[in-house]
């Protein structure tokens, strides 16, 4: 699903100090079935422009459309779906009942509901676990449990906002895996907000670097590997310098250059 | 139940009772030794004594009183908490009603009470009433604050798949006020029986159907020490079954899935 972003504007007003400019006329344009990081210093603004195609935010000025239609707050796009960096399954639902949640909210019948979350649970690893409270979860099993909750409509844009910050490297490896996996069978576009330039490198195919706020684009490049992303990848030649390659891009992007 | 089980329910249950028992000795060894004037202290066995011979008084008044309590009770519940969710919908509601929920607290209920009387006459509705006005406050401002502390992340979740805004509010903002609206309910069912036996006082029943305020008030005229001791105390045992109640309530609800609840 297309997305396109242009001249977006958005200050954050408060009652105490003056405006402050966030996003300083940002535009972006993301193909149907791309897959594209965004990445910049920490507070400036990444997740704002991620909530702002989302339809949780309205911009300030410019404009969001989404496969053709404008987005504003309160005005999801269809076919959209969002991980948060905290995984926010309802406390009182057990894994399955909140997988099925974006389902029963579409109204979809019980039992076809169950099945689509049980092969979503199946598919992220934690078909044992349906029946269980997110309390009795992991960390990252509850981060795959809103991975599942995100593809069980089977979006067609994923919007990913650091969903993987808080995990040890390891888990978080398996899941750049499974995601890398999703994409490849499924080919929904999507955004994925991260400060790791290396799990950038990693998932996608286009890297871009935003600077402090006001925040514009310093960088927006292509990243040419190999579409089939293992996990050997990581240790190539290849691999390293397109990391290094974004780290000068931040050293800019830090200086507000 | 398991021995285990078993030791855990003992252990939460022999303290309580052993202090009271305890209490009830030194009181009746006190009262035979010092001996005090009746009209002024009076023991346990004494207490005891009246309240066996006048049981079917003081089952029927205690029976009356607890019907009173539940109707208030129930009806601030189910007012504070529709109360609460008008309220949370929008900031201009809030703003508008929430300070007259206050004056609800404020106002004491002895000088309500007289007009519920003139409006609904005495009896169990006014007395309901009383209940009912004096316990509403933490229902409403308890179910409030647990509305407002949903993580914003779980309300947009909802926006992104257009949820319609019954869905919001039975799937989000009521399971997820729960642990907030029980809190609430804990101090209401105290408070509603309070606010019944006070409204008794005044628009209280004189008749067949007198319930446990008016026990004490005559008692009282009466100099029947040991009564007012015996209302007193099935007044408070009211009290803690409706807490116990609301306590289990709690437990179905939440034991599966919240802290609060897990068995330690």
């Amino acid at each position: 699903m297309p997305v396109r972003v242009a001249d977006v504007v958005r200050r954050f007003t408060s009652q105490a100090a003056a405006p402050v400019e966030v996003l300083a006329g940002i535009s972006l344009e993301v193909a149907a079935s791309a897959f594209v990081a965004l990445l910049g210093p920490s507070g400036c603004g990444k997740s704002t422009l991620l909530r702002l195609v989302a339809g949780l935010d309205s911009p300030d000025g410019g404009s969001v459309v989404v496969d053709g239609r404008p987005v504003r707050r309160r005005e999801s796009p269809d076919h959209v779906a969002f991980v948060f960096q905290e995984a926010h399954l309802l406390p009182w639902r057990t894994l399955r009942k909140n997988v099925e949640l974006p389902l029963e909210l579409r109204g979809m019948a019980a039992a076809e509901r169950r099945d689509r979350a049980l092969n979503m649970l199946e598919r992220v690893g934690l078909a044992d676990a349906r029946e269980r409270y997110p309390a009795q979860l992991s960390g990252g099993m509850q981060l795959r449990g809103s991975l599942a909750r995100a593809l069980v409509t089977d979006p067609r844009l994923l919007l990913l906002d650091e969903p993987f910050a808080a995990l040890d490297e390891i888990t978080r490896q398996r899941l750049d895996g499974l995601i890398q996996e999703l994409w490849h069978e499924r080919r929904f576009t999507a955004l994925f907000v991260t400060h790791s330039l290396r799990e950038a490198v990693f998932l996608a195919e286009r890297a871009v670097m935003l600077s402090r706020r006001p925040a514009h684009i310093v960088a927006d490049r292509a990243i040419e590997l190999p579409a089939d992303r293992s996990a050997e990848l990581r240790a190539s030649p290849a691999y390293n310098e397109k990391v290094e390659r974004l780290y000068q891009d931040l050293l800019i992007a830090e200086g507000g250059a | 139940m398991t021995a285990r089980r078993l030791r855990a329910l003992a252990a939460r249950l022999l303290p309580p009772l052993g202090a009271a028992l305890a209490l009830l000795v030194v009181w009746e060894l006190w009262v035979r030794w010092a001996d005090p004037p009746r009209f002024l202290f009076c023991a346990p066995s004494e207490i005891w004594r009246d309240a066996t011979a006048r049981a079917g008084e003081l089952a029927a008044a205690t029976w009356n009183t607890a019907v009173a309590v539940l109707w208030g009770f129930a009806l601030s519940a189910v007012v504070g908490v529709a109360t609460a969710v008008v309220l949370s919908s929008s900031r201009w509601a809030e703003r508008a009603v929430y300070p007259f929920t206050v004056i609800l607290q404020t106002v004491p209920l002895v000088a309500i009470a007289p007009m519920l009387v003139i409006w609904l006459h005495a009896g169990i509705q006014a007395v309901a009433v009383c209940g009912f006005i004096v316990s509403l406050f933490p229902v409403i401002t308890n179910t409030l604050s647990g509305i407002r502390s949903i993580p914003q992340p779980q309300v947009e979740l909802f926006w992104l798949y257009g949820a319609r805004p019954w869905a919001v509010l039975w799937k989000l903002k009521l399971p997820g006020a729960i642990p907030s609206i029980m809190a609430g309910f804990r101090i209401a069912a105290g408070l509603a029986v309070i606010g019944a036996v006070v409204g008794e006082f005044v628009a209280g029943e004189l008749g067949a159907k007198r319930g446990l305020g008016i026990v004490v008030v005559v008692a009282a005229k009466q100099g029947e020490l040991p009564m007012l001791f015996a209302a007193v105390a099935l007044a408070s045992l009211l009290g803690i079954a409706l807490v116990g109640g609301v306590n289990a309530a709690a437990y179905l609800l939440m034991y599966r899935w919240h802290v609060s609840e897990r068995p330690d």
